[in-house]
C-alpha cells in the first residue's frame, strides 16, 4: 500500500509540500479552513527573494544568505538558510515554469526590484500580488494532481489535534468537518503542518482573519516544541482600519517611495537623514521603531495622530500602475484617496511571526513523524524577517518537508492501520469532550469581546517597545483571561450546522495560551535583538542570548529553555544600517548542529 | 445624521436545507466600518433589532482586502465583496443576502466548490514535467505578462458568475470565470502546447457556446477581468479552431 501524508494548510508551503510528497508517490490528505486557493499567502504584494543573476550588480546566494542572517540579528540556524538562499535561483525558475505571471524586462526576462535590508535588486514579483500568483500557480498543480487521484482535499475542515501513539510518533489527525461539525480522525504515515501566522492573537494585523495560530497552539499543549515565539514582526507601513491593518507593501519604497512627516512646518524625511546607506530601505524593525519614536515619542504624526507619510507622488503615474498597481488599488479602495496625487498615511502594524513550531533541519518536530513548513515554523528568519524571504521560505521549506516526510513514512514499521493502540479512539473522544463542554458554556461573557480585549492587551504590551514591567502585567492579565474563558457564552448552541462560534470559543482558547508563550519569551529575553527591543537592555547581548528560545507547554504556563543556535558561516557582528553592510566574514571548520 | 445607526437586513437560513428568514439588527456608526466589520459588530452584541438574543451571522471572509475571494455577498441586491463594500459609500440602510448560483451552507455562507471542479474540466494548469531543477521559464513578451496577468488576477470569487444569467440550475455552462481561465493557460509558451485540449473542453456541453454575450459579467468583477474582451476572443479561437484544427488532426 502507498504511504499516506497529511498535509494541514494549503498555504504556498502546504501546497508545495503536498506536490513534493505526491511526487514522492504517497498519497496525500490536505486539509485546510478555506479553499486553499483562499489561503493568507494569496494577500502577499511585493515578491519573492531570489539571486537568479548572480554577475548582476556583483549579486550572489550567498550575498543573499549575508544579508538574510544579518537582517535577522544572528538568530537563525545559518545552515538551513544557507541552503534555502542557494535553492532560491531554483525555486523562481521553477515558478516561472509554472506559470507565475512575473513582471518581464524588454527582452523577456524575470524583472527584479530592491527590497528592504538588500542592496542589490533580486526580488521577483508579479504585479504588486505575488503572493496570489504564487499561490494560484501552486494550486493549479495540485488541481492537476488532484485530477490524477493522487491528492485529495479536505476544505473547510479544521485540524484539532495530533493522534500519537504510545511511543508518541503521529499517527495521524483529528479534524473537525466545519459544515457539519462532525469530529473524525485520520490516520498517516507522517504529517506536515503548514498552517501560517499567529497575528489574530493581537488583534488587528495584518494578516487574514483565520490566521489564529490556533493549531501550532493546539500541538504545543500536546508537547510539540514552539521556538522564538518572542519574535514578532510588526510592519512599518500599514492602512489602518477597523476591522484589519492593511499593508503597504515595502515594495512602494523598493519603488522609491519616501517616509516622512513635518517638522517645524518642514518636511523630514527622517530614515534617510537617519540612514543615508539604505534610506527608507532600511529593514522593517528599524523602520517600524523610528516611525513609532516619530509619532509617540516626538508626537510629530500627521493630523497629530499616529500615522507619517508614504510619499510616491514624485513617480509617474504609468510607472506606479505598472510595478505597484495592486496595493494601490488597495489604498484607493479602502483609504478612498488616490495615492499617485496624495502622499499615503501609514502606521506599523503586526504582520509575521519569525517564531514558530520548532523542527530540525528536515523540517521534523520533537514529535516523530510531525513535520511543520511555512510561516509556522521559527527555521529562515532569527530575530527579524527580510522583505520578500517568507514566501521564499514558504516554498523552500515546503520543498524539504515533503520529501522528508516521505522518507520518514518509508522508514516507518508498522503502518497507521496497525499500531491503533487504541489512540484515535483516545484522541477523537478526547476533542469530543472539548467541544461538547464548549457547546454548554453559557456565561455571561461574549469571546468576540475578549478577543478584541487580548488584541489589545498584546498590541500596546508585546509589540514595537518592550517594558519588563508591563510583560509582567500581560502576563497576570492573560492568566486571569484564561480563568474567565470558562465564563465565556457560546452565543450558538445549534449542531451539525456551520457553527462558527463555537470553532472561535475553542480557537480563543489556544490563543491565550499562544499569547503566553509570545509574552513570557519576551520578558526572559533581556536584551534588544531584531524586531524584539527592550529601552531597558538596549543592547544585543550575545553572551547570554544567542540562543533559540524553546518554549514547552505546562498547565501554569510556558516553561522556557535556550538552545543554541547554528552560527556555522558567518562570525555575528554588530548590525547598524547607518553605514554599508560589510561582507561577513566566514568561519573555517566550525561543526554544524543538526 | 452623524449618530444614526447602520441598520441591516439579513437573510439568514439555519440548514442547508431549512427554509430562509430575515433578521434586521441596528449597529451604532462609526466612521470607515464596511460591511464585514459591521457583521463582527454583531458578533460581539448578538441581539436583533426587537432586543432579542440571537445567534452571530455566519458568512465567510479571509484577506478582508479584496484578493481572496471569499466574501462574496448580495449587498443591497448588487453581487460584491463584503470587505470592500465601506458604509460611508454605500450608505447605512443594509440587505444582505447568500448569492443564489451556489448553495447555501449557513446564512451567507455558501458552497462554490463547482467553480473549482470547472477548473478542473478545464484543465486550468501548465503541465510541467515536475518540480525539479529544470532550468528556466519560458521568455516571455512583457505585453503577454500583462495580459496574461490580468486574467491571472481572477479569486474565483463568482461575482461574474451570479451576474450572469446563462449561468443557472437549468444550463450546463461551467460559467465565465473558468471558461475566461482557458486563455490564460493557452497564451503561456508551455501552456499552449495543450491549447487544443482546453478549446475542445470548451466545445463541449457547457461550454462558451451558451455565453449569450449579456456582459453582465464584466460589470460586476472586481479584479477587472476583462471578461467579455476574452470571452470573445476565446469565441474566435474555438472557431478557427472548430474549421482548421479539426481538420489537422
Ligand atoms: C499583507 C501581507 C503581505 C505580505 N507580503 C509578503 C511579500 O511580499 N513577500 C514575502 O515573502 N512575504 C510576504 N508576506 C508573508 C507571507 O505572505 C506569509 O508568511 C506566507 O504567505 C505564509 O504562507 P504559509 O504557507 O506558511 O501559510 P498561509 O498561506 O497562511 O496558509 C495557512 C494554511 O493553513 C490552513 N490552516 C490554518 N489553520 C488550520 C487548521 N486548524 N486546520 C486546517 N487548516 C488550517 C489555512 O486554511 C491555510 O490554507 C506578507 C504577509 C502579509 C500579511
Ligand atoms: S457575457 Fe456571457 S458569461 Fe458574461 S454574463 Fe453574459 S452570458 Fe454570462
Ligand atoms: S472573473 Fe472576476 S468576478 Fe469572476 S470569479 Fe474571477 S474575479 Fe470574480
Ligand atoms: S475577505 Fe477576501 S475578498 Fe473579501
Amino acid at each position: 500500500m502507498n504511504n499516506r501524508i497529511i498535509i494541514v494548510g494549503g498555504g504556498l508551503a502546504g501546497l508545495m509540500s503536498a506536490i513534493k510528497a505526491a511526487e514522492a508517490g504517497c498519497g496525500v490528505d490536505l486539509f485546510s479552513l478555506v479553499p486553499v486557493r483562499r489561503s493568507h499567502s494569496v494577500c502577499a504584494q511585493g515578491g519573492i527573494n531570489g539571486c537568479v543573476q548572480p554577475t548582476r550588480e556583483g549579486d550572489s546566494p550567498d550575498e543573499h544568505f549575508d544579508d538574510t542572517v544579518y537582517g535577522g540579528d544572528f538568530l537563525a540556524n545559518q545552515t538551513p538558510v544557507r541552503d534555502m538562499c542557494h535553492a532560491a535561483p531554483a525555486i523562481i525558475k521553477l515558478m516561472d515554469r509554472m506559470g507565475v505571471m512575473f513582471n518581464r524586462t524588454p527582452e523577456g526576462n524575470l524583472d527584479f526590484r530592491a527590497f528592504g535590508g538588500a542592496k542589490y535588486r533580486r526580488t521577483a514579483f508579479s504585479g504588486a500580488t505575488t503572493g496570489q500568483q504564487l499561490l494560484y500557480a501552486l494550486d493549479e498543480q495540485v488541481r492537476r494532481l488532484e485530477v490524477e487521484g493522487k491528492i485529495t482535499k479536505y476544505e473547510f475542515w479544521e485540524f484539532l489535534g495530533a493522534v500519537l501513539d504510545d511511543d508518541g510518533t503521529c499517527r495521524g489527525i483529528s479534524a473537525l468537518d466545519m459544515r457539519t461539525m462532525e469530529v473524525r480522525t485520520f490516520p498517516a504515515d507522517a504529517v506536515i503542518m503548514a498552517v501560517g501566522g499567529p497575528g489574530v492573537i493581537f488583534g488587528k494585523s495584518t494578516n487574514s482573519a483565520i490566521n489564529t495560530g490556533t493549531a501550532a497552539a493546539s500541538l504545543y499543549t500536546q508537547g510539540v516544541r514552539y521556538a522564538n515565539g518572542e519574535f514578532i514582526q510588526v510592519h512599518p507601513t500599514a492602512i489602518q482600519g477597523i476591522d484589519k491593518l492593511r499593508l503597504m507593501s515595502e515594495s512602494a519604497r523598493g519603488e522609491g517611495g519616501r517616509i516622512w512627516t513635518y517638522r517645524d512646518g518642514k518636511p523630514w524625511y527622517f530614515l534617510e537623514e537617519k540612514y543615508p546607506a539604505y534610506g527608507n530601505l532600511v529593514p522593517r524593525d528599524i523602520a517600524t521603531r523610528e516611525i513609532f519614536h516619530v509619532c509617540v515619542d516626538m508626537k510629530l504624526g500627521i493630523e497629530g495622530k499616529n500615522q507619517v507619510y508614504l510619499d510616491l507622488t514624485h513617480i509617474p503615474a504609468e510607472t506606479l500602475n505598472r510595478k505597484l498597481g495592486g496595493i494601490l488599488e488597495i489604498y484607493e479602495k479602502f483609504a478612498g484617496e488616490d495615492p499617485r496625487k496624495k502622499p499615503m498615511k501609514v502606521f506599523p502594524g503586526v504582520h509575521y511571526s519569525m517564531g514558530g513550531i520548532w523542527v530540525d533541519y528536515d523540517q521534523m518536530t520533537n514529535v516523530p513523524g510531525l513535520f511543520a513548513a511555512g510561516e509556522c515554523d521559527y527555521q529562515y528568519h532569527g530575530a527579524n524577517r527580510l522583505g520578500a524571504n517568507a514566501l521564499l521560505s514558504c516554498i523552500y521549506s515546503g520543498m524539504v518537508a515533503g520529501p522528508a516526510a516521505a522518507r520518514f513514512a518509508n522508514g516507518l514499521h508498522k503502518a497507521a492501520e496497525d499500531s491503533r493502540d487504541g489512540c484515535f479512539d483516545r484522541e477523537k473522544r478526547r476533542q469530543q469532550e472539548i467541544f461538547s463542554n464548549i457547546y454548554r458554556m453559557n456565561g455571561s461573557e461574549n469571546p468576540y469581546r475578549m478577543a478584541n480585549e487580548l488584541g489589545e492587551l498584546m498590541t500596546e504590551n508585546v509589540t514595537v517597545v518592550r517594558y519588563n514591567d508591563r510583560l509582567k502585567a500581560t502576563d497576570e492579565k492573560l492568566k486571569e483571561l484564561q480563568e474567565r474563558w470558562r465564563s465565556l457564552n457560546v452565543l450558538d448552541t445549534s449542531r451539525g450546522t456551520a457553527n462558527q462560534a463555537v470553532q472561535f470559543v475553542r480557537q480563543l482558547k489556544y490563543m491565550l495560551e499562544m499569547a503566553r508563550v509570545i509574552t513570557v519569551g519576551a520578558l526572559l529575553r533581556n536584551e534588544s535583538r531584531g524586531a524584539h527591543y527592550k529601552p531597558e537592555f538596549p543592547e544585543r547581548d550575545d553572551a547570554r542570548f544567542l540562543k533559540t528560545t524553546i518554549a514547552d507547554y505546562a498547565p501554569s504556563g510556558p516553561r522556557i529553555s535556550y538552545q543554541e543556535v547554528d552560527l556555522g558561516y558567518i562570525k555575528p557582528r554588530p548590525r547598524v544600517y547607518d553605514v554599508e553592510k560589510k561582507v561577513g566574514t566566514r568561519k573555517e571548520g566550525d561543526q554544524h548542529e543538526r | 445624521m452623524s449618530d444614526k445607526p447602520i441598520r441591516l437586513k439579513i437573510k439568514r437560513q439555519n440548514t442547508p436545507d431549512s427554509s430562509p428568514y430575515w433578521e434586521e439588527f441596528s449597529v451604532p456608526y462609526t466612521p470607515g466600518h464596511n460591511v464585514i466589520s459591521v457583521l463582527m459588530e454583531i458578533q460581539k452584541n448578538p441581539v436583533n433589532s426587537r432586543g432579542e438574543k440571537t445567534s452571530p451571522v455566519v458568512w465567510e471572509c479571509n484577506c478582508l482586502e479584496e484578493v481572496c475571494g471569499a466574501c462574496t455577498m448580495l449587498i443591497n441586491g448588487g453581487v460584491r465583496q463584503a470587505c470592500s463594500a465601506l458604509i460611508d459609500k454605500i450608505g447605512r440602510e443594509l440587505t444582505l443576502e447568500p448569492i443564489t448560483k451556489f448553495p447555501v451552507v449557513r446564512d451567507l455562507h455558501v458552497d462554490r466548490g463547482k467553480m473549482f471542479e470547472a477548473l478542473k474540466k478545464v484543465g486550468a494548469w501548465i503541465p510541467i514535467d515536475g518540480t525539479y531543477d529544470m532550468g528556466e521559464g519560458p521568455r516571455m513578451a512583457p505585453k503577454d505578462q500583462e495580459e496574461g496577468y490580468r486574467l491571472a488576477k481572477c479569486m474565483t470569487c463568482g461575482c461574474c458568475m451570479e451576474a450572469c444569467p446563462q449561468y443557472n440550475s437549468r444550463s450546463s455552462f461551467i460559467g465565465p470565470a473558468p471558461t475566461v481561465q482557458v486563455r490564460l493557460f493557452n497564451l503561456h509558451p508551455t501552456g499552449a502546447m495543450n491549447r487544443s485540449e482546453r478549446l475542445e473542453t470548451l466545445m463541449e456541453k457547457g461550454g462558451i457556446a451558451e455565453c449569450g454575450n449579456a456582459q453582465n459579467c464584466v460589470r460586476v468583477c472586481p479584479k477587472e477581468v476583462p471578461l467579455t474582451k476574452t470571452l470573445a476572443e476565446l469565441n474566435k479561437d474555438v472557431d478557427l479552431y472548430a474549421i482548421f484544427g479539426m481538420l489537422k488532426k
